[in-house]
């Protein structure tokens, strides 16, 4: 991507809502048990999953918000609504979309990209998922990709198997606020030696002012398998504070390969809350591939344990805060087996003021022999106003351990700047440049079109930082 | 009328303290000028202040380029104006692949090109006519294809950067080209090298300002202007004769002239 070819982009795209969007349930504001019982009992949920939403609000009644991390007191869970619904059933194709939808998704280019791209596209409005479809070959090889609620419905069985395995509601404040009251997200199973060539993908979207987001994303590889899913998330903007907090939950069985995207730009008055967690069996490999852009406030540290010899990890985060953005972002990796090994490359951006930190935990238990981890974070500042801050936790508890850790924080230098713009790049080009040329770490692991997405992303951030 | 880069009596300073005081020359298209001198002497300072580096300051006189003054001007203004330099350390640019680096450059410098046909399509044409410009250029001055997908000068050689350098030129074919010690660093046979790119893409459509400490490069490529700066002024100005002349003597006696007639 050049920096020219970012520039004829219409970004303004983004910045819509729907006035019309007509909801078939849509409680006041704040959060009580009724509520929670309302959520199961309109999606109709089976006993197990109503009792489960509210042993987690009980708990997310009574659970401390985290002592560490970003500035959550301008926080208010009572201003919140915890659940809408646009319409009751889920469409099959995309001629059964409400025309309003239909619309919000043709200015975010959906189907075009289906078209063209995507094994599968779920795409959610609010709560519920309007939109599924699976390539009818990938059905047949015994693939399950539906939204979430769907797949309680129809695949009880393997649902209740893994659900909240990974992610107990018990685990934080936002975890619990989730398992109390999630609504949609992904639902995948691969079946053992399935390779899904193409990537998965869903696209997720609040409207709603104050509207939080609570989607559950439930992802299970068996052995042997091979799955990419891809998740896309724009916001649009709004004067008050939104809520996205998602769970992920993966679990890689013995052999399977799992890569997990997102590329999230919310708006700014967004906090995104987001728990992410992954089981890496036997042999097994776990990749996140995390960038993070816009929010008010991101909290979010995708994390791998590591449970069977042999196991991979991978994780790949890049963060972007401009003005009164803070991006508190990183991974965990837990090593609780031997000859495990795993990898977290940490890329951040601050401007005008805005701020990234980078928070790791690297833990290898007792008795996992042999690990290797590798662990580098680095950092860009692009003026004197912003600031950026490492805080990696290390618990290694074998002597054998190969573990390695570095830390840079970088500004743009005048000789960069003057070099690049002898060449005919303005200033703003020429850092826009650099800036991609410092994410290409990231954006290389992308497929073609969410490189494409980022680069303009970071072109348009970057827009307005001269003078 | 082929283009001129004119200097009147340009004085210089970096952070209060004057370096260029008084230098007066005029390049145009076609020509081929050495300005040679010792350390110390002005000509690094006078190349990046032409290209319009920040940190140099113009305290008077001038710099036109066809009779426009471009002082003030950004570089890449001045860019687009027909300027080029090729840097004496040329920055590397991470995650910034040549190629890509040049398709910018080249747009910005040339103007954009409208893309042949509508969406994609159009889009891949003139990528692809890009590409094969590309192509050409890093044969001419032989460099591996496989550079263009290398990030820009990061892990390149010395040698290599300055080879880079010339490629960049020959994308972006300017009016007037400014080389700051494009050969030093090098060791004989890679200053060859360079010299021999760099006399083939001097022609009529291009005049060239070379800026060296030795008489080495010279042997390559023939200026028919040679001038000496010394202490921030040109002192000499003359032909071939007189870079033999410094060659043989070095710049001693040169630099003891000068000092007698301050």
């Amino acid at each position: 991507m050049s920096a020219k070819q970012v520039l004829d982009i219409d970004y303004t795209k983004y910045n819509f809502r729907d006035s019309d969007a007509s909801y078939e349930y849509k409680f006041p504001k704040g959060l009580n048990r009724e509520i929670v019982e309302r959520i199961s009992q309109i999606k109709k949920e089976p006993d197990w999953m109503r009792q489960f939403r509210l042993r987690s609000y009980d708990h997310f009644m009574k659970r401390h918000l985290p002592m560490w991390g970003g500035d959550l007191t301008t926080l208010n869970f009572d201003e919140m609504l915890y659940y809408a619904s646009p319409t009751e059933k889920k469409s099959r194709s995309w001629e059964e979309v409400p025309a309003y939808i239909k619309q919000t998704f043709d200015k975010l280019g959906i189907p075009e990209a289906e078209q063209k791209f995507l094994g599968g596209v779920g795409a959610q409005y609010e709560s519920e998922v309007v939109y599924h479809s699976l390539r009818e070959d990938l059905a047949k090889k015994g693939i399950i990709f539906k939204d979430t609620d769907t797949a309680l419905r129809e695949n009880p069985d393997i649902f209740k198997k893994y659900f909240s395995t990974v992610v107990p509601p018990e685990d934080n404040k936002f975890a619990a606020l989730n398992s109390a009251v999630w609504s949609g997200g992904s639902f995948i199973y691969v079946p053992p030696g399935i390779n899904v060539e193409v990537p998965l993908q869903a696209y997720f979207r609040i409207n709603t002012q104050n509207m939080g987001q609570f989607e559950r994303t439930l992802i299970i590889a068996d052995e042997n398998s091979r799955v990419h899913y891809i998740e896309g998330c724009t916001a649009p903007i709004y004067s008050t504070d939104s809520l996205h907090s998602a769970v992920v939950e993966i679990i890689a069985r013995p052999g399977a390969h799992v890569r997990y995207t997102t590329i999230q730009n919310w708006s700014n008055d967004v906090y995104n809350l987001v728990t992410k967690r992954a089981y890496a069996h036997k042999n097994a490999t776990v990749e996140w591939v995390d960038g993070n852009l816009g929010s008010k406030l991101t909290m979010k540290y995708p994390s791998i344990y590591l449970l069977g010899e042999g196991a991979k990890g991978e994780i790949l985060s890049v963060a972007f805060a401009g003005k009164a953005q803070h991006q508190d972002a990183g991974g965990k990796v837990v090593h609780l087996a031997p000859n495990t090994t795993s990898r977290i490359t940490s890329k951040s951006v601050s401007k005008d003021g805005g701020r990234t930190t980078y928070r790791g935990l690297l833990h290898v238990a007792k008795g996992a022999k042999g690990v290797k981890s590798t662990v580098r974070c680095d950092a860009l500042l692009l003026d004197e106003y912003s600031r950026t801050d490492t805080y990696p936790y290390n618990e290694i508890n074998e002597d054998d351990a190969t573990t390695t850790h570095e830390a840079t924080v970088g500004k743009i230098g005048e000789d960069q700047l003057f070099y690049l713009m002898s060449r005919g790049l303005s200033e703003q080009e020429a850092l826009s440049m650099i800036v991609m040329g410092f994410m290409e770490p990231f954006t290389k692991e992308l497929p073609m079109e969410y490189a494409i997405e980022l680069n303009r992303l970071i072109q348009l951030e970057m827009a307005g930082s001269v003078g | 009328m082929p283009s001129t880069l004119e200097i009147k009596d340009l004085r210089v300073s970096i952070e209060g303290k004057e370096i260029l005081k008084g230098v007066n020359l005029k390049v145009s298209q076609g020509e081929i000028h050495a300005v040679m001198g010792p350390n110390g002497s002005g000509k690094s300072t006078l190349a990046n202040t032409l290209m319009g580096h920040p940190k140099y300051k113009v305290d008077s006189g001038d710099i036109l380029i066809d009779g426009e003054s471009i002082v003030g001007a950004t570089p890449d203004v001045r860019a687009k104006k027909g300027l080029f330099l090729a840097f004496q350390y040329p920055l590397e640019i991470s995650g910034v692949p040549l190629a890509q680096f040049l398709r910018s450059a080249y747009r910005s410098v040339k103007g954009e090109e409208k893309p042949q046909g509508k969406g994609v399509g159009g889009e891949m044409i003139t990528a692809l006519a890009f590409k094969k410009k590309l192509d050409e250029k890093l044969k001419e001055v032989d460099m591996d294809p496989a550079f263009a997908k290398r990030y820009l000068n990061e892990g390149f050689s010395g040698g290599e950067k300055k080879r880079a350098e010339i490629l960049q030129m020959a994308i972006l074919q300017p009016k007037i080209a400014i080389m700051d010690e494009t050969d030093s660093g090098l060791d004989i046979d890679a200053v060859r090298k360079v010299a021999e790119v760099l006399s083939n893409m001097a022609g009529p459509e291009m005049g060239v300002l070379l800026i060296t400490h030795y008489q080495r490069i010279l042997e390559y490529i023939k200026p028919q202007f040679v001038h000496v700066m010394v202490s921030g002024r040109i002192f000499r100005s003359g032909g071939p004769e007189l870079a033999r002349l410094l060659e043989e003597k070095g710049y001693t006696w040169i630099e003891q002239e000068a000092a007698a007639t301050v």
